[in-house]
């Protein structure tokens, strides 16, 4: 059985924020993971956990200050080392994006299907015709009657501007769609109703998706692999069946136990004590340590290396040091 | 085509709120009005201004009052102050409007750059606004004429006052765009405007230059007017072009020749007043005009909505 190529490959990825001459927040470290096609990645992690920054990274939409090390393989080609003019031209048309809030992700004085042309002719796709008739098809396959996309974004629901980024996305036929924290801004019906069109459209493109979001429920509906990033590092990668039943990293535990279960209503939640590590004033050992249940005197001076736990399972912990990778799983 | 189409029903849509504006509409007759005495100035006077009024015995009349005859009576000379004044109307607006036009080019453009690029160039551009700033403008620009003139160069007089006074008063719209771009770039969708691949030219013309828009009109009106205040002032003060009659140099020649002490207010009034006038007009206009062209402060959302329900929505 050959394994099929991954679409897009991150390798080390590192990013620093140069926040003075001397200071630097260290962002991300030394952060990989692949994404095949037709798959669905979840990054997880709290709030500053640097899922976002992965997604910026990989697109290099940071701010100027930010300095990336690593490489980012998407299909084939190194993203880090194309020139700017040469990275514009992947944007949208290989990678796109949907933004957390659609409300100020769209400007609000261009009607929203000027908006949604605007990426298909950047790219000098089709013409400017054709392009229309294509925007009518994207905003009738999320769901939004074509003659709304003459309104202005304000006059549209939160949901329908989701949905509106959300066929802004698929423009220009994107093979990788990036979703930072799609349904946070929405109500429950909502969310639900943009993770199902979600999930069709993927099913109808067949497109790849890395998912960030701190909501697990989505992840185990939506995701076939998930990626847990805790201060900038990944603490463990698998599948969704891997992490669900056996985390193996004690944050990848508490996490899950902090979230609640539909099956056993009455358990009282648990949750992780403290906050995530500032990133310019990291710990010296695992990042984890402060706020750790099972941390020793290891893990406050040595970093733990990330070990397979099992067939593509890895976690960073001291604790499975020694476990071979067949045993990884209880 | 399409783009004239567009064009065509967005100005309609404009004129439609636009109606609906008292104080917008009085500025808009007021400025229309001083447009229109300027360009028709020959047939509304059978008068040059240069031209000397005479009594029956041949002799100039000096200082008439308002009759039907001079409407507007004479100055000193006996030249006719309506004449005068329509004629007037022509510089005066003209060195107004194309030195408000200049500064607004110059000031959003410069506050453009400044406020997407920001570094050193923003730097630079902003300790310049400061140095333009704080020497008084109007002292600099007398300063500034005259020493054109000295020269000797071959350009009309009122050519110089229009790039004097459109090179040296870009600066608060400067200041203002730059502010507003500021802000603007940090937002979201200039953020989305570059993941879907666009570059720093396509970000300022479709996602800056929209949303400074407004601003940059309605800060052009207001220093349309405060451009003919100041010409009108370097033209009181002796620095107009004395063989084509403006309203600051009326006042001028008004004040050397004692019209206050002799009383002829119908020489000094007109012209202050239409300096009012068109001054008014022009910032009862920015006002509207501001508050028009940001679509969130129209009456658009309903509208759009019952248009569209008309039309049959469907989920």
């Amino acid at each position: 059985m050959t394994e099929p190529e991954p679409l897009l490959s991150v390798r080390h990825l590192t990013t620093l924020f140069e926040v003075n001459r001397k200071t630097y927040a260290c962002a991300l470290e030394d952060v990989s993971f692949d994404v095949y096609p037709y798959q669905t990645v979840g990054l997880v992690g709290e709030s500053g956990c640097g899922k976002s920054t992965t997604l910026l990274s990989i697109l290099r939409l940071l701010p100027p200050n930010a300095r990336l090390s690593g490489q980012v393989f998407f299909k084939g080609v190194d993203l880090l080392s194309l020139s700017e003019q040469q990275m514009r031209a992947y944007r949208w048309k290989e990678l796109a994006l949907i933004f957390q809030s659609a409300m100020n992700a769209l400007n609000p004085v261009l009607r929203v299907d000027e908006q949604i042309l605007e990426a298909i002719l950047l790219h000098r796709l089709m013409p400017r015709e054709q392009a229309r008739q294509r925007v009518h098809e994207l905003l009738d396959l999320v769901g939004i009657a074509p003659q709304r996309g003459r309104q202005y974004p304000f006059q549209f629901s939160g949901g329908m501007r989701q949905r509106a980024m959300i066929a802004m996305a698929l423009a220009c036929s994107p093979s990788l769609l990036f979703a930072d924290e799609p349904t946070t801004a929405l109500d429950v019906m909502i969310q639900a109703q943009v993770l199902e069109l979600l999930k069709d459209i993927q099913k109808k493109l067949g497109l790849a998706i890395v998912l960030v979001t701190h909501d697990l429920g989505v992840v185990a509906e939506l995701c076939d692999q998930v990626v847990v990033l805790y201060g900038g590092k990944v603490v463990e990668s698998g599948s969704v069946d891997q992490i669900y039943n056996s985390p193996q990293h004690p944050y990848t535990q508490k996490l899950l136990e902090s979230f609640p279960d539909l099956h056993h209503p009455s358990s009282t939640l648990a949750s992780i004590p403290g906050t995530p590590p500032r990133l310019t004033e990291l710990p010296p050992g695992c990042r984890f340590e402060p706020r750790c249940f099972a941390r020793f005197d290891r893990c406050r001076h040595e970093a733990p290396p990330l070990r397979q736990v099992a067939e593509k399972h890895y976690a960073a912990c001291h604790l499975l040091e020694g476990k071979s990778p067949n045993a990884g799983s209880i | 085509m399409e783009t004239w189409q567009r064009l065509k029903r967005n100005l309609s849509e404009l004129w439609q709120s636009f109606r609906r504006n008292r104080m917008g509409l009085i500025g808009l007759g007021l400025v229309l009005s001083a447009l229109a005495v300027a360009i028709l100035a020959p047939w509304l006077t059978p008068y040059h201004p240069q031209q000397v009024i005479r009594d029956a015995n041949g002799r100039g009349l000096t200082f008439a009052p308002p009759s039907v005859h001079p409407p507007l009576g004479t100055d000193d000379g006996g030249h006719d102050v309506w004449a005068q004044l329509v004629y007037g109307a022509r510089s005066s607006l003209t060195v107004g409007f194309l030195a408000g036009f200049i500064a607004m080019f110059v000031g959003s453009f410069l506050g453009i750059l400044a406020g997407y690029f920001g570094g050193w160039l923003d730097n630079f551009l902003m300790r310049l606004t400061d140095v333009l700033l704080v020497i008084p403008d109007l002292p600099l620009m007398l300063v500034l004429v005259a020493t054109i003139r000295q020269m000797q160069l071959k350009i009309s007089p009122l050519t110089v006052l229009i790039l004097v006074i459109g090179l040296l008063y870009w600066t608060s719209t400067a200041r203002l765009v730059r502010s507003q771009v500021l802000s603007i770039k940090e937002r979201q969708f200039v953020a989305r405007a570059r993941a879907i691949g666009a570059g720093h030219a396509h970000i300022i013309r479709r996602h800056i230059l929209p949303q400074v828009l407004p601003l940059i009109v309605a800060n052009t009106v207001l220093i349309l007017s405060t451009a003919i205040l100041i010409e009108s002032g370097l033209a009181f003060l002796g620095l107009g072009d004395p063989t084509k009659p403006s309203w600051g140099t009326m006042l001028n020649f008004a004040f050397d020749r004692n019209a206050i002490s002799n009383g002829a207010w119908w020489f000094y009034l007109p012209p202050g007043l239409a300096i009012v006038w068109v001054s008014l007009g022009c910032v009862l206009l920015g006002n509207v005009l501001e508050e028009m062209l940001n679509p969130r402060l129209s009456g658009h959302h309903l509208e759009g909505e019952a248009r569209i329900l008309k039309h049959g929505e469907r989920k």
